[in-house]
Protein backbone atom coordinates (compact mmCIF):
# COMPACT_ATOMS: atom_id res chain seq x y z
CA UNK A 1 0.00 0.00 0.00
CA UNK A 2 2.93 2.48 1.15
CA UNK A 3 4.56 1.79 -2.21
CA UNK A 4 1.29 2.40 -4.02
CA UNK A 5 0.59 5.69 -2.30
CA UNK A 6 4.41 6.53 -3.12
CA UNK A 7 4.15 5.82 -6.65
CA UNK A 8 1.12 7.74 -7.37
CA UNK A 9 2.20 11.23 -5.24
CA UNK A 10 5.47 10.72 -7.75
CA UNK A 11 3.62 10.35 -10.60
CA UNK A 12 1.11 13.15 -9.99
CA UNK A 13 4.09 15.35 -8.89
CA UNK A 14 6.03 14.24 -12.29
CA UNK A 15 3.17 15.33 -14.67
CA UNK A 16 1.98 18.50 -12.72
CA UNK A 17 5.38 19.62 -13.40
CA UNK A 18 6.21 18.66 -17.05
CA UNK A 19 2.78 19.85 -17.45
CA UNK A 20 4.43 23.88 -17.19
CA UNK A 21 7.06 22.62 -19.56
CA UNK A 22 4.60 20.66 -22.36
CA UNK A 23 1.35 22.30 -21.83
CA UNK A 24 -0.06 21.11 -24.90
CA UNK A 25 0.12 17.59 -24.12
CA UNK A 26 -0.48 17.96 -20.12
CA UNK A 27 -2.54 20.80 -19.64
CA UNK A 28 -5.84 19.68 -19.29
CA UNK A 29 -4.09 16.14 -16.82
CA UNK A 30 -2.20 19.32 -14.75
CA UNK A 31 -5.31 21.08 -13.99
CA UNK A 32 -7.00 17.73 -13.26
CA UNK A 33 -5.07 16.81 -10.83
CA UNK A 34 -4.25 20.55 -9.12
CA UNK A 35 -8.40 20.94 -9.02
CA UNK A 36 -7.76 17.04 -7.05
CA UNK A 37 -5.76 18.23 -4.83
CA UNK A 38 -7.46 21.48 -3.85
CA UNK A 39 -10.25 19.68 -2.50
CA UNK A 40 -8.08 17.48 -1.10
CA UNK A 41 -6.42 20.64 0.90
CA UNK A 42 -10.11 21.89 1.89
CA UNK A 43 -11.08 18.65 3.43
CA UNK A 44 -7.45 18.51 5.14
CA UNK A 45 -8.64 21.78 6.77
CA UNK A 46 -11.66 19.77 8.44
CA UNK A 47 -9.36 17.31 8.96
CA UNK A 48 -7.15 19.72 11.00
CA UNK A 49 -9.93 21.50 12.83
CA UNK A 50 -10.80 18.07 14.23
CA UNK A 51 -7.31 17.34 15.22
CA UNK A 52 -7.34 21.14 17.19
CA UNK A 53 -10.69 20.19 18.59
CA UNK A 54 -9.23 16.90 20.10
CA UNK A 55 -6.04 17.98 21.78
CA UNK A 56 -8.18 20.76 23.39
CA UNK A 57 -10.67 18.16 24.27
CA UNK A 58 -7.52 16.08 25.71
CA UNK A 59 -6.34 18.55 27.37
CA UNK A 60 -9.54 19.46 29.24
CA UNK A 61 -9.86 15.62 30.34
CA UNK A 62 -7.02 15.31 31.40
CA UNK A 63 -7.36 18.49 33.34
CA UNK A 64 -3.67 19.81 31.80
CA UNK A 65 -2.83 23.15 32.40
CA UNK A 66 -4.93 25.66 30.16
CA UNK A 67 -7.59 22.92 29.73
CA UNK A 68 -10.26 26.10 30.56
CA UNK A 69 -8.65 28.01 27.34
CA UNK A 70 -9.05 25.09 25.28
CA UNK A 71 -12.65 24.56 26.23
CA UNK A 72 -13.63 28.20 25.59
CA UNK A 73 -11.67 27.87 22.43
CA UNK A 74 -13.78 24.57 21.42
CA UNK A 75 -17.06 26.10 22.27
CA UNK A 76 -16.03 29.52 20.37
CA UNK A 77 -15.02 27.50 17.39
CA UNK A 78 -18.37 25.22 17.23
CA UNK A 79 -20.43 28.47 17.83
CA UNK A 80 -18.78 29.92 15.00
CA UNK A 81 -18.70 27.12 12.54
CA UNK A 82 -22.72 26.61 13.49
CA UNK A 83 -23.73 30.04 12.83
CA UNK A 84 -21.60 30.40 9.72
CA UNK A 85 -23.24 27.16 8.51
CA UNK A 86 -26.85 28.59 9.05
CA UNK A 87 -26.07 32.54 8.45
CA UNK A 88 -23.77 32.25 5.90
CA UNK A 89 -19.94 34.29 5.89
CA UNK A 90 -21.37 37.68 4.45
CA UNK A 91 -24.03 37.97 7.56
CA UNK A 92 -23.62 40.84 9.70
CA UNK A 93 -23.00 38.83 12.84
CA UNK A 94 -20.90 37.04 11.13
CA UNK A 95 -18.67 40.11 9.82
CA UNK A 96 -19.71 41.69 14.11
CA UNK A 97 -17.65 38.15 14.74
CA UNK A 98 -14.65 39.47 12.55
CA UNK A 99 -14.83 43.04 13.52
CA UNK A 100 -15.21 43.18 17.04
CA UNK A 101 -13.43 40.22 17.95
CA UNK A 102 -10.88 38.75 15.23
CA UNK A 103 -9.50 42.06 14.80
CA UNK A 104 -9.11 43.23 17.56
CA UNK A 105 -7.15 40.51 19.21
CA UNK A 106 -4.65 40.06 16.39
CA UNK A 107 -4.15 44.02 16.65
CA UNK A 108 -3.49 44.05 20.46
CA UNK A 109 -0.87 40.85 19.60
CA UNK A 110 0.36 43.06 16.75
CA UNK A 111 1.37 46.05 19.34
CA UNK A 112 2.67 43.33 22.02
CA UNK A 113 4.62 42.04 18.67
CA UNK A 114 6.30 45.77 18.88
CA UNK A 115 7.35 45.29 21.90
CA UNK A 116 8.94 42.03 22.04
CA UNK A 117 10.71 43.15 18.61
CA UNK A 118 12.24 46.17 20.22
CA UNK A 119 12.87 44.17 23.83
CA UNK A 120 14.93 41.58 21.58
CA UNK A 121 16.94 44.32 19.27
CA UNK A 122 18.34 45.66 23.45
CA UNK A 123 18.74 41.99 23.97
CA UNK A 124 20.78 40.96 20.93
CA UNK A 125 23.94 42.57 22.10
CA UNK A 126 23.81 41.24 25.66
CA UNK A 127 23.45 37.75 23.66
CA UNK A 128 26.19 38.21 21.21
CA UNK A 129 28.68 41.04 20.92
CA UNK A 130 29.87 40.67 17.48
CA UNK A 131 30.80 43.04 14.58
CA UNK A 132 27.58 41.53 12.71
CA UNK A 133 25.55 42.28 15.17
CA UNK A 134 26.66 45.96 15.66
CA UNK A 135 26.04 46.13 11.83
CA UNK A 136 22.70 44.62 12.27
CA UNK A 137 21.66 46.54 14.86
CA UNK A 138 22.80 49.54 13.40
CA UNK A 139 21.37 49.71 10.07
CA UNK A 140 18.02 49.16 11.26
CA UNK A 141 18.42 52.14 13.12
CA UNK A 142 19.72 53.73 10.11
CA UNK A 143 16.55 52.63 8.80
CA UNK A 144 13.78 53.95 11.26
CA UNK A 145 15.97 57.07 10.75
CA UNK A 146 15.33 57.28 7.26
CA UNK A 147 11.72 56.65 7.12
CA UNK A 148 10.76 59.41 9.79
CA UNK A 149 8.34 61.65 8.88
CA UNK A 150 10.59 65.31 9.93
CA UNK A 151 9.82 68.66 10.00
CA UNK A 152 12.95 69.82 8.13
CA UNK A 153 12.94 70.08 4.19
CA UNK A 154 16.67 69.82 4.46
CA UNK A 155 16.47 67.01 6.10
CA UNK A 156 14.57 64.71 3.62
CA UNK A 157 16.97 64.50 0.57
CA UNK A 158 19.64 63.49 3.61
CA UNK A 159 17.00 60.80 4.38
CA UNK A 160 16.25 59.78 1.13
CA UNK A 161 20.34 59.69 0.16
CA UNK A 162 20.88 57.13 3.56
CA UNK A 163 17.63 54.95 2.65
CA UNK A 164 19.07 54.46 -0.70
CA UNK A 165 22.89 53.47 0.43
CA UNK A 166 21.47 51.49 2.78
CA UNK A 167 19.18 49.80 0.63
CA UNK A 168 21.42 49.13 -2.12
CA UNK A 169 23.36 46.77 0.41
CA UNK A 170 20.28 45.52 2.22
CA UNK A 171 18.42 44.59 -1.44
CA UNK A 172 21.80 42.97 -2.68
CA UNK A 173 22.11 40.92 0.48
CA UNK A 174 18.47 39.74 0.17
CA UNK A 175 18.49 38.80 -2.90
CA UNK A 176 21.70 36.54 -2.00
CA UNK A 177 19.48 35.09 0.88
CA UNK A 178 16.78 34.23 -1.72
CA UNK A 179 18.73 32.83 -4.61
CA UNK A 180 20.27 30.29 -1.79
CA UNK A 181 16.50 29.42 -0.36
CA UNK A 182 15.59 29.22 -4.35
CA UNK A 183 18.20 26.70 -4.82
CA UNK A 184 17.01 24.55 -1.52
CA UNK A 185 13.51 24.80 -2.59
CA UNK A 186 14.37 23.32 -5.61
CA UNK A 187 16.55 20.72 -4.58
CA UNK A 188 14.19 19.83 -1.74
CA UNK A 189 11.02 19.49 -4.37
CA UNK A 190 13.11 17.26 -6.11
CA UNK A 191 13.77 14.59 -3.40
CA UNK A 192 10.47 14.72 -3.01
CA UNK A 193 9.26 14.61 -6.25
CA UNK A 194 12.00 11.92 -7.13
CA UNK A 195 10.20 9.36 -3.39
CA UNK A 196 13.25 9.59 -2.32
CA UNK A 197 11.71 11.81 0.67
CA UNK A 198 8.18 10.88 1.39
CA UNK A 199 6.22 12.99 4.22
CA UNK A 200 3.22 11.52 2.53
CA UNK A 201 3.53 7.83 3.60
CA UNK A 202 6.88 7.14 5.14
CA UNK A 203 9.97 5.80 4.02
CA UNK B 1 12.96 24.57 -22.52
CA UNK B 2 15.92 25.97 -21.15
CA UNK B 3 14.42 26.09 -17.62
CA UNK B 4 13.25 22.36 -18.00
CA UNK B 5 17.15 21.28 -19.51
CA UNK B 6 18.29 22.77 -16.30
CA UNK B 7 16.13 20.84 -14.52
CA UNK B 8 16.79 17.65 -15.93
CA UNK B 9 20.93 18.54 -14.99
CA UNK B 10 20.17 19.22 -11.45
CA UNK B 11 18.23 15.71 -11.24
CA UNK B 12 21.25 13.81 -12.98
CA UNK B 13 23.39 15.48 -10.80
CA UNK B 14 21.54 14.84 -7.69
CA UNK B 15 21.12 11.03 -8.41
CA UNK B 16 24.81 10.83 -9.44
CA UNK B 17 25.94 12.60 -6.08
CA UNK B 18 23.70 10.58 -4.09
CA UNK B 19 25.11 7.53 -5.22
CA UNK B 20 28.25 8.90 -4.60
CA UNK B 21 27.53 10.03 -1.24
CA UNK B 22 26.58 6.92 -0.48
CA UNK B 23 29.63 5.51 -0.86
CA UNK B 24 31.50 8.56 0.59
CA UNK B 25 29.71 10.40 3.31
CA UNK B 26 30.21 14.12 2.88
CA UNK B 27 32.19 16.10 6.01
CA UNK B 28 30.41 19.47 6.51
CA UNK B 29 32.01 22.51 8.07
CA UNK B 30 30.65 23.60 11.58
CA UNK B 31 26.84 24.96 11.86
CA UNK B 32 26.94 25.66 15.62
CA UNK B 33 23.24 25.72 15.57
CA UNK B 34 23.33 22.15 14.43
CA UNK B 35 25.77 21.17 16.78
CA UNK B 36 23.45 23.10 19.72
CA UNK B 37 20.45 20.90 17.91
CA UNK B 38 22.50 17.67 18.12
CA UNK B 39 22.94 18.07 21.56
CA UNK B 40 19.80 19.34 22.79
CA UNK B 41 18.21 15.94 21.25
CA UNK B 42 20.30 13.88 23.38
CA UNK B 43 20.24 16.04 26.43
CA UNK B 44 15.94 15.32 25.97
CA UNK B 45 16.08 12.32 25.89
CA UNK B 46 18.03 11.30 29.39
CA UNK B 47 16.11 14.68 30.85
CA UNK B 48 12.51 13.54 30.18
CA UNK B 49 11.74 16.90 28.61
CA UNK B 50 10.12 17.15 25.26
CA UNK B 51 11.20 19.02 21.97
CA UNK B 52 8.96 21.23 20.11
CA UNK B 53 8.81 20.94 17.00
CA UNK B 54 7.36 24.32 14.54
CA UNK B 55 6.80 23.82 11.23
CA UNK B 56 5.43 27.62 10.42
CA UNK B 57 2.40 28.13 7.70
CA UNK B 58 4.00 26.79 4.89
CA UNK B 59 1.42 26.50 1.99
CA UNK B 60 2.28 23.26 -0.49
CA UNK B 61 0.46 25.10 -3.07
CA UNK B 62 2.90 28.08 -3.04
CA UNK B 63 6.71 28.26 -3.24
CA UNK B 64 7.09 28.50 0.55
CA UNK B 65 6.39 24.61 0.66
CA UNK B 66 9.95 24.16 0.35
CA UNK B 67 10.28 24.54 3.68
CA UNK B 68 8.04 23.14 5.11
CA UNK B 69 9.07 20.02 3.70
CA UNK B 70 12.70 20.68 4.81
CA UNK B 71 11.46 20.66 8.05
CA UNK B 72 9.23 17.67 7.56
CA UNK B 73 12.57 15.82 6.57
CA UNK B 74 14.45 16.45 9.84
CA UNK B 75 11.24 16.34 12.07
CA UNK B 76 11.41 12.13 10.53
CA UNK B 77 15.29 12.08 11.78
CA UNK B 78 14.36 13.60 15.06
CA UNK B 79 11.21 11.12 15.75
CA UNK B 80 13.54 8.29 14.80
CA UNK B 81 16.02 9.48 17.30
CA UNK B 82 13.78 10.46 20.24
CA UNK B 83 11.42 7.61 19.66
CA UNK B 84 12.88 6.02 23.10
CA UNK B 85 12.29 9.29 25.66
CA UNK B 86 9.00 8.97 27.91
CA UNK B 87 8.24 12.56 26.17
CA UNK B 88 7.85 12.37 22.38
CA UNK B 89 8.27 15.88 20.68
CA UNK B 90 4.99 18.26 19.97
CA UNK B 91 4.98 19.37 16.62
CA UNK B 92 2.67 22.25 15.71
CA UNK B 93 1.95 24.05 12.72
CA UNK B 94 -0.03 26.41 11.01
CA UNK B 95 -1.16 24.49 7.76
CA UNK B 96 -3.75 21.96 7.77
CA UNK B 97 -1.98 19.72 4.74
CA UNK B 98 1.12 20.78 7.22
CA UNK B 99 -0.31 19.20 9.82
CA UNK B 100 -1.49 15.95 8.78
CA UNK B 101 1.83 15.09 6.96
CA UNK B 102 3.63 16.17 10.24
CA UNK B 103 1.91 13.37 12.03
CA UNK B 104 2.19 10.77 9.34
CA UNK B 105 5.55 11.88 9.66
CA UNK B 106 6.32 11.26 13.22
CA UNK B 107 4.44 7.90 13.12
CA UNK B 108 7.18 6.73 10.19
CA UNK B 109 9.70 7.70 12.36
CA UNK B 110 8.37 6.00 15.36
CA UNK B 111 7.58 2.68 13.06
CA UNK B 112 11.28 3.07 11.69
CA UNK B 113 12.75 3.11 14.98
CA UNK B 114 10.62 0.07 15.94
CA UNK B 115 8.26 1.65 18.56
CA UNK B 116 4.80 2.75 16.53
CA UNK B 117 2.74 2.21 20.17
CA UNK B 118 5.23 5.52 21.30
CA UNK B 119 2.67 7.55 18.60
CA UNK B 120 -0.01 9.66 19.60
CA UNK B 121 -2.04 11.97 17.13
CA UNK B 122 -2.01 15.13 19.76
CA UNK B 123 1.99 15.10 19.14
CA UNK B 124 1.00 16.83 15.58
CA UNK B 125 -1.25 19.87 16.18
CA UNK B 126 -2.86 22.27 14.17
CA UNK B 127 -2.55 25.51 16.69
CA UNK B 128 -3.91 28.25 13.67
CA UNK B 129 -4.60 29.13 10.07
CA UNK B 130 -4.02 32.71 10.43
CA UNK B 131 -0.23 34.40 11.40
CA UNK B 132 -1.23 35.46 15.08
CA UNK B 133 -3.52 32.31 15.88
CA UNK B 134 -0.60 30.21 15.19
CA UNK B 135 1.81 32.14 17.41
CA UNK B 136 -1.01 32.21 19.81
CA UNK B 137 -1.69 28.37 19.74
CA UNK B 138 1.63 27.51 19.94
CA UNK B 139 2.78 29.53 22.43
CA UNK B 140 1.08 27.48 25.60
CA UNK B 141 2.87 24.47 24.26
CA UNK B 142 6.58 25.89 25.21
CA UNK B 143 4.94 27.34 28.38
CA UNK B 144 3.22 24.51 29.37
CA UNK B 145 4.70 21.25 28.13
CA UNK B 146 7.62 20.81 29.76
CA UNK B 147 9.82 21.97 26.90
CA UNK B 148 13.70 21.82 27.07
CA UNK B 149 14.48 22.96 23.35
CA UNK B 150 12.39 24.62 20.65
CA UNK B 151 13.35 23.99 16.87
CA UNK B 152 11.54 26.31 14.56
CA UNK B 153 12.04 25.39 11.00
CA UNK B 154 9.61 26.49 8.01
CA UNK B 155 7.72 29.55 6.88
CA UNK B 156 7.01 32.23 9.08
CA UNK B 157 6.52 36.08 9.37
CA UNK B 158 7.42 38.21 12.09
CA UNK B 159 4.97 36.21 14.63
CA UNK B 160 7.64 33.97 15.01
CA UNK B 161 8.84 36.80 17.40
CA UNK B 162 6.18 35.92 19.70
CA UNK B 163 7.47 32.27 19.82
CA UNK B 164 11.44 33.28 20.56
CA UNK B 165 10.09 35.40 23.02
CA UNK B 166 8.04 32.27 24.79
CA UNK B 167 11.61 30.12 24.70
CA UNK B 168 13.36 32.73 25.75
CA UNK B 169 11.63 33.57 28.59
CA UNK B 170 11.29 29.56 29.34
CA UNK B 171 15.18 29.66 29.69
CA UNK B 172 15.03 26.85 26.67
CA UNK B 173 16.96 26.33 23.49
CA UNK B 174 16.29 27.64 20.54
CA UNK B 175 17.19 27.04 16.76
CA UNK B 176 15.06 28.54 14.20
CA UNK B 177 15.73 29.12 10.78
CA UNK B 178 12.93 30.04 7.81
CA UNK B 179 12.83 31.12 4.46
CA UNK B 180 11.16 34.77 5.34
CA UNK B 181 13.66 37.51 4.97
CA UNK B 182 11.35 39.21 7.72
CA UNK B 183 11.82 36.08 10.42
CA UNK B 184 15.62 35.48 9.33
CA UNK B 185 15.62 39.21 11.01
CA UNK B 186 13.90 38.39 14.12
CA UNK B 187 15.84 34.87 14.67
CA UNK B 188 19.21 36.81 14.17
CA UNK B 189 17.96 38.92 17.10
CA UNK B 190 16.75 36.15 18.97
CA UNK B 191 18.16 32.86 18.61
CA UNK B 192 21.73 32.01 20.18
CA UNK B 193 23.22 30.92 16.91
CA UNK B 194 21.27 31.86 14.21
CA UNK B 195 20.63 30.44 10.78
CA UNK B 196 20.84 32.49 7.55
CA UNK B 197 19.45 31.61 4.15
CA UNK B 198 19.52 28.45 2.59
CA UNK B 199 21.26 26.52 5.89
CA UNK B 200 17.43 25.99 6.32
CA UNK B 201 17.67 23.56 4.29
CA UNK B 202 20.69 21.73 5.61
CA UNK B 203 18.90 20.44 8.29
CA UNK B 204 18.20 17.00 7.30
CA UNK B 205 22.01 17.11 6.69
CA UNK B 206 23.12 17.46 9.85
CA UNK B 207 20.77 15.71 11.61
CA UNK B 208 21.97 12.80 9.68
CA UNK B 209 19.10 12.17 7.46
CA UNK B 210 21.09 10.13 5.03
CA UNK B 211 23.33 10.60 1.88
CA UNK B 212 20.45 12.29 -0.69
CA UNK B 213 20.79 15.06 1.90
CA UNK B 214 24.33 15.55 1.56
CA UNK B 215 24.00 15.19 -1.64
CA UNK B 216 21.45 18.02 -2.01
CA UNK B 217 23.60 20.40 -0.19
CA UNK B 218 26.72 19.64 -2.96
CA UNK B 219 24.24 20.23 -5.26
CA UNK B 220 23.55 23.95 -4.01
CA UNK B 221 26.89 24.31 -3.76
CA UNK B 222 27.72 23.70 -7.63
CA UNK B 223 24.35 25.56 -8.79
CA UNK B 224 25.52 28.24 -6.39
CA UNK B 225 28.89 28.34 -7.83
CA UNK B 226 27.38 28.93 -11.57
CA UNK B 227 25.06 31.49 -10.51
CA UNK B 228 28.17 33.47 -9.31
CA UNK B 229 29.73 32.40 -12.79
CA UNK B 230 26.91 33.79 -14.54
CA UNK B 231 26.43 37.07 -12.83
CA UNK B 232 30.20 37.83 -13.32
CA UNK B 233 29.74 37.07 -17.00
CA UNK B 234 26.62 38.94 -17.09
CA UNK B 235 28.63 41.77 -15.46
CA UNK B 236 31.47 42.15 -18.05
CA UNK B 237 29.84 41.57 -20.57
CA UNK B 238 27.57 44.42 -19.54
CA UNK B 239 30.83 46.63 -18.75
CA UNK B 240 32.71 45.70 -22.49
CA UNK B 241 29.34 46.98 -23.68
CA UNK B 242 28.50 43.52 -25.52
CA UNK B 243 24.35 42.96 -25.95
CA UNK B 244 23.06 40.60 -24.04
Amino acid sequence: MRIFTAAFAVAAGLIVLLGYFFPDQLESLRLLLLDWAIIIAGMAVLVGIFNLIMVQMEKIRTRQKGGTYGGILVIALILTFGFGLILGPAHPYMRLTMDAIIMPVEASLMAILVVTLIYASIRLLRRRVDVMSIVFLSVAVIFLIGVMPTSFAALDSLQQFVVQVAGMFSRGGARGLLIGIALGTLLTGLRVLLGVDRPYGGN
Amino acid sequence: MLSFGLLVFVAVLFVALTLWRRRTPASFRLIDAYERLNRSVGLAVENGTRLHVSLGRGNFFTARGGSALAGLAMLRRLAERTSMSDRPPIVTSGDASLAILSQDTLQSGYRAAGAEEQYRFSTGRLTGLTPFSYAAGAIPTIHDENVSTNIILGDLGTESALLAEASDRENTSLIAASDNLSAQSVFYASAQEPLIGEELFAAGAYVGAGASHEASLNVQDILRWLIILAILIGAGLKIVGAPI
